[in-house]
């Protein structure tokens, strides 16, 4: 089993197709949606944690490309600047998954970009800005 | 067996100066106890990095051709309005300013995304800001508008001056109403959802020197990455609130003002910062060096975390409604385990001031001292202290007919 979270970006044609629905029949994966939106010149973003076989689920992706879907980690998306971070902690305590923690012996703000659900709570808590996001 | 600053500065010149930060005169302490430490150690150094509203630079921009007067007109730099009261091109800029097309709290929250603490922050870094200007025009000033990139090297003189840093202990804010409030100590979640506080707490300048024993009127220090001096009194310096057994205050109570060339100093300690709903501000470095005169500031510096207590305060409806209840106090040390209890609730906390940077700035200026670059300093006049019956009054109000 793998579970991964993903973001999908569906070019103009492909924002009214039922896609995600195609992963659970043809693939048998089971989805949860963190994010979505259609942006203004109707693109779509999905943000969704993927889990299933590791075969499957592998399949699934390979499908999304070639629909045309760009497909990558979500990891990618959240990312900490890490020049204007002052491991206060601000934003430890707004972040739901448990992705940014406060090591209690450095005191310094570990920030696990696997845990993260691109909720964007962290980025206009943090008093100096350092989280972004690139969406 | 007391000390001078004299004898002191004589072992730093030679380079023979014990130095530890306030951190590692605990441990000292501990070890070898007060007269043993107090012997040994000749300077503990302090830090704080936090967010400090009441920051603010001026600075001089030089007469352009024809000449110009900008007071009475308007300034803005980078859309930033600054003031330019003082006279013709002398230019304060504040932390807090934000431009005027800002939305602010319109669409609340707003995200306060650019402000003075900004502006300063670039301008320290080196970048150009553009400055627009308006004024009037006179005989001996005829020019009426000013549209320049200005940039800190070509500055004739730029300044920070802080009316109020480096606050002696403060509160720790939480929220008993039903709704997300966003306040200047962070988003704070409904029915006690987080503890947020600020203070480095026992590397904190004014926690090591409860009663203003050796940081007064004119002691150098570490001011954002340079060094500066205490100017003044801090505005709402109150030193007279309850202290507990060990003199520290059990509540905010003194504070500094602080002044340093902006040319020394750099950005990584000077951070412009944004509070989602609450607005910009300035996040300063200061450190704070104590010489050890005697064996009473020997453990003034060895204060630790579980030895200082600031308020549990409600900012949903106590703190903006100048309502004195506070619903307990909590050390430093619970605070800084992550988790306080209030009201039978676990509730978990965090802090706007950064300690490892707090770490790094005493470690830079122990540094500094080591090296025999800098002196500790008499003060030239003290602050007032515990005994003074000099305290923060509020305002009273009395109505325009």
């Amino acid at each position: 089993m793998v579970s991964k979270r993903i973001v999908l970006r569906f070019p103009h044609r492909l924002v009214d197709q039922p896609i995600v629905c195609n992963l659970v029949r043809k693939f048998d994966l089971e989805f949860n949606i963190l994010k979505a939106y259609v942006t203004p010149r109707e693109e779509g973003l999905l943000v969704l944690e993927l889990r299933g076989n590791e075969k499957a689920y592998e399949e699934g992706v390979d499908y999304l490309r070639g629909l045309g879907v760009a497909v990558q980690p979500l990891s990618q998306d959240i990312i900490r600047n890490i020049s204007r971070c002052t491991h206060c902690g601000v934003c430890v305590v707004v972040c739901p998954t448990e992705a940014l923690v406060l090591d209690l012996n450095t005191r310094k703000v570990h920030f696990d970009d696997t845990k993260c659900i691109g909720c964007e709570l962290c980025i206009k808590a943090c008093p100096t800005r350092a989280m972004e996001a690139h969406f | 067996m007391a000390k001078t600053i004299a004898q002191i500065n004589e072992k730093i010149k030679s380079g023979k100066a014990v130095v530890v930060t306030a951190e590692e005169i605990i441990g000292i302490v501990e070890e070898r106890g007060v007269a043993e430490a107090a012997k040994e150690v000749d300077v503990v150094t302090t830090g704080t990095f936090g967010p400090m509203c009441s920051s603010g630079i001026y600075f001089n921009i030089g007469h352009s051709k024809p000449r110009m007067k900008l007071g009475g007109g308007t300034v803005f730099l980078n859309d930033v309005p600054g003031y330019a009261g003082y006279a013709a091109v002398d230019v304060l800029l504040g932390a807090t300013a934000l431009p005027e097309d800002d939305p602010r709290n319109k669409v609340y929250p707003g995200e306060f995304k650019y402000g003075g603490g900004h502006v300063i922050e670039e301008l320290v870094a080196g970048k150009d800001i553009k400055l627009v200007a308006s004024a009037y025009g006179t005989d001996c000033y005829p020019r009426r508008k000013l549209e320049t990139w200005v940039n800190i090297k070509n500055l004739n003189e730029a300044v920070l001056f802080n009316p109020r840093n480096a606050y002696q202990n403060y509160n720790c804010a939480v929220n008993l109403s039903d709704r997300i409030i966003y306040t200047y100590l962070g988003v704070l979640k409904p029915n006690l959802g987080n503890a947020n506080y600020c203070s480095a707490g026992q590397l904190s300048p004014l926690l090591n020197d409860p009663f203003y024993k050796t940081i007064g009127i004119g002691t150098k220090i570490f001011l954002g990455g340079g060094a500066g001096y205490v100017a003044w009194i801090g505005t709402q310096h109150n030193p007279s609130v309850p202290r507990g057994e060990n003199g520290v205050p059990r509540a905010g109570a003194g504070t500094l003002a602080l002044i340093g060339d902006l040319k020394q100093m750099k950005p990584e300690w000077l951070m412009g910062t944004s509070f989602q709903g609450y607005g910009v501000t300035l996040t300063v470095g200061v450190g704070v060096p104590i010489p050890i005169l005697d064996e009473e500031m020997c453990r003034f510096t060895a204060v630790r975390d579980s030895d200082i207590y600031c308020p549990v305060v409600d900012y949903s409806r106590a703190y903006p409604q100048r309502e004195s209840a506070t619903l307990g106090e909590v050390s430093y040390a619970k605070l800084k385990s992550g988790e306080i209890e209030i009201s039978g609730k676990r509730v978990p906390t965090a802090s706007l001031s950064s300690y490892p940077k707090a770490v790094e700035i005493a470690e830079t200026l122990k540094e500094w001292i080591k090296k025999g670059h800098f002196l500790v300093t008499e003060p030239i006049a003290r602050l007032p202290g515990a005994e003074s019956g000099y305290s923060f009054k509020p305002l009273v109000e009395r109505p325009v007919e």
